[in-house]
């Protein structure tokens, strides 16, 4: 079953092209990456994704849903969840509140029963809490849970941001460039992280550089370039492709 | 950069297992605690206020307060400067005055529906200007706050244009409202009330998601926050809340001018906020006692009261940039460990 649907989708800037008349689908409960070199047009495709953009012609399909035209926190609550490729951490609260923040569209978010402390609320939010504490363990971060983020290491402002997609119980989870910054023991932690990702039944997608890392976890890779799909398959099979590594490396006469 | 600090970082070792009982009386204390010491001040307040004029002060300081905390949940919270909220403080004083006076309306009647409509105007300007940020949500909030200014100021035939008007004394149950000692009683109550349901938004969810719109729009609509809904909304909020000590004002005060609406008034909101510390309940509450009694006691000064004024204000802000309530409360946790 394929959970999330790129159908011909476009996106122009003036006179350029970000991205051209893509089409991809990714089956549910899969690892995906989206590479390119630089300027490829990936930054471009998940901001349309996400709904920063809308394109200029084509659909997005989440689940069989068009996600077309829908604010980003309509798309939250059809089950996309991301992260960010610096993270983007709200350092007025502390760890576990911005993991709780991922909740939100689970929780009773009204005014006036927040100011008169209804029990039904308060116990909601207590759950949210320990489900948000069990989520930072879940990555890792179990002992980061009354910090502030300014106190975390970068690596674990990574992981945070994970936790808080997850909170949203999402069907997909977005990954723009997770590995970015990271030392070695970092990346390791980072993949098997996305493993058991998966192994949970989130989709992932990852729009990553390290192809280390991308060879090792994706099961379904798209290859970008100049906005238009060069090739899409398994790791070996990009691997292999002439023309990805013409892209990558240069085209040989 | 911040990687350096792994190796450091486990500052939050192993808890001591406590006893869910006791944990959740720590938790009420935490929670109860700011708002029962604040319930003794202000019982506390009439025993040592040596005259009237210490009650009309005191009952200035209330109706601040719960603008400052209502303000506060949108600029310190929701991050989202008005600089046009004396504009409400307006709506709700001449809307009351007006209501009441050329219409013959029940004051309270007058007050209620004035709030609202102050209400209901923040929330239809607030779509539009909510979409701007920083300097030119500030402009934008700053031109409303003028605009209202300018209607009462020009519209002599409906608000009295610079004389001001009179509100007659108003009575509830049968007792005449003709005193500051009455009055103290009734705003301290509401401010009460305030600073409790105000604490507990920002303890909720709610709370969180306007934490959250401090921070840059992708990071909150990928939350699942809305994030133009939740900036009116609490836009609105405020704004009645605005109005409705606006109006409180005028019945206390029975006379009104345009003043009470003017650019200044805005900036003096704006600084309890500030200078209270923004995001901290309690510190607009400080903020509002500082920014009006201050003036009062520089009188003494006579020619140097704005320059001492002036100085406070700066150095308070370069030692204490968060505000006074955050910063002493960092120290003193600073100072425990």
């Amino acid at each position: 079953m394929s959970d999330l649907q790129v159908v011909a989708l476009s996106k122009v800037f003036g006179g350029l092209r970000a991205t051209d008349d893509v089409s991809f689908s990714i089956e549910a409960g899969t690892v995906n990456s989206i590479i390119g070199p630089n300027g490829a047009g990936k930054t471009t495709l998940l901001n349309l994704i996400t709904g920063i953009y809308e394109p200029s012609s084509g659909d997005v399909r989440l689940g069989g849903k068009s996600l077309i035209g829908k604010p980003t926190h309509v798309r939250v609550g059809m089950g996309l969840g991301r992260t960010f490729q610096t993270p983007q951490i709200c350092h007025n609260m502390s760890a576990i509140e911005n993991v709780m923040l991922g909740s939100h569209l689970q929780l009773d978010s009204r005014l006036a029963p927040a100011a008169l402390r209804r029990r039904s609320i308060v116990s909601a939010d207590k759950q949210c809490r320990a489900r948000a504490a069990e989520l930072m363990n879940y990555v890792g971060l179990g002992r980061y849970l009354e910090e502030s983020p300014g106190a975390m290491p970068y690596g674990a402002l990574k992981r945070l941001e994970i936790a808080r997609a997850l909170a949203g119980s999402p069907k997909l989870i977005l990954l723009d460039e997770p590995a970015a910054g990271l030392g070695a023991p970092e990346k390791a932690e980072l993949s098997q992280l996305i493993s058991k990702l998966s192994e949970s039944g989130v989709t992932t997608v990852l729009v990553e550089h390290d192809m280390k890392l991308v060879m090792s976890v994706s099961k379904h890779i798209v290859v970008l370039n100049y906005g238009k799909k060069l090739a899409e398959g398994t790791p070996d099979v990009v691997r292999d492709n002439p023309e990805v590594i013409a892209a990558y490396l240069g085209r040989a006469a | 950069m911040t990687n350096m600090n792994e190796a450091v970082a486990p500052a939050q070792s192993a808890p001591i297992a406590t006893p869910p009982a006791l944990k959740l009386k720590a938790d009420s204390l935490r929670r109860l605690g700011p708002v029962v010491a604040l319930g003794l001040a202000i019982a506390l307040v009439p025993l040592i206020a040596g005259s009237a004029y210490h009650m009309h002060m005191a009952v200035m300081i209330g109706i601040h307060a719960v603008i400052a905390i209502s303000l506060n949940l949108l600029v310190g919270y929701a991050g989202q400067i008005s600089l046009g909220h004396a504009g409400f403080m307006a709506i709700g004083a001449y809307g009351t005055a007006i209501l009441s006076a050329r219409y013959g309306w029940p004051p309270l009647l007058g007050l209620g529906v004035s709030s609202i409509a102050a209400g209901l105007l923040a929330f239809a300007v607030g779509r539009p200007i909510l979409r701007l940020k920083g300097y030119y949500l500030a402009m934008a909030t700053l031109g409303l706050g003028m605009i209202i200014y300018l209607v009462i100021s020009n519209e002599v035939w409906l608000t009295g244009g610079p004389d001001g008007m009179s509100l007659s004394v108003l009575t509830v149950f049968g007792i005449e409202l003709d005193s500051a000692g009455k009055w103290y009683w009734i705003v301290g109550a509401i401010l009460l009330l305030t600073y409790w349901m105000a604490r507990n938004l920002v303890d909720a969810p709610i709370g969180r998601a306007l934490r959250a719109l401090e921070g840059p729009d992708a990071l909150a609509a990928s939350a699942g926050i809305d994030i133009s809904w939740n900036k009116v909304r609490i836009f609105a909020v405020s704004a009645a809340l605005t109005a409705l000590m606006g109006g409180v004002g005028a019945l206390y005060s029975g006379f009104i001018t345009p003043k009470s609406a003017d650019f200044m008034q805005s900036i003096e909101l704006i600084l309890m906020v500030i200078l209270g510390g923004m995001g901290s309940v309690f510190g607009a509450v400080v903020g509002a006692g500082i920014v009006t009694m201050l003036p009062q006691v520089l009188t003494s000064l006579e020619h140097y009261e704005s320059l001492v004024y002036g100085v406070i204000l700066i150095l308070v802000m370069v030692f204490m940039p968060k505000g006074l309530v955050p910063t002493t409360a960092h120290l003193i946790r600073k100072f425990r460990r």
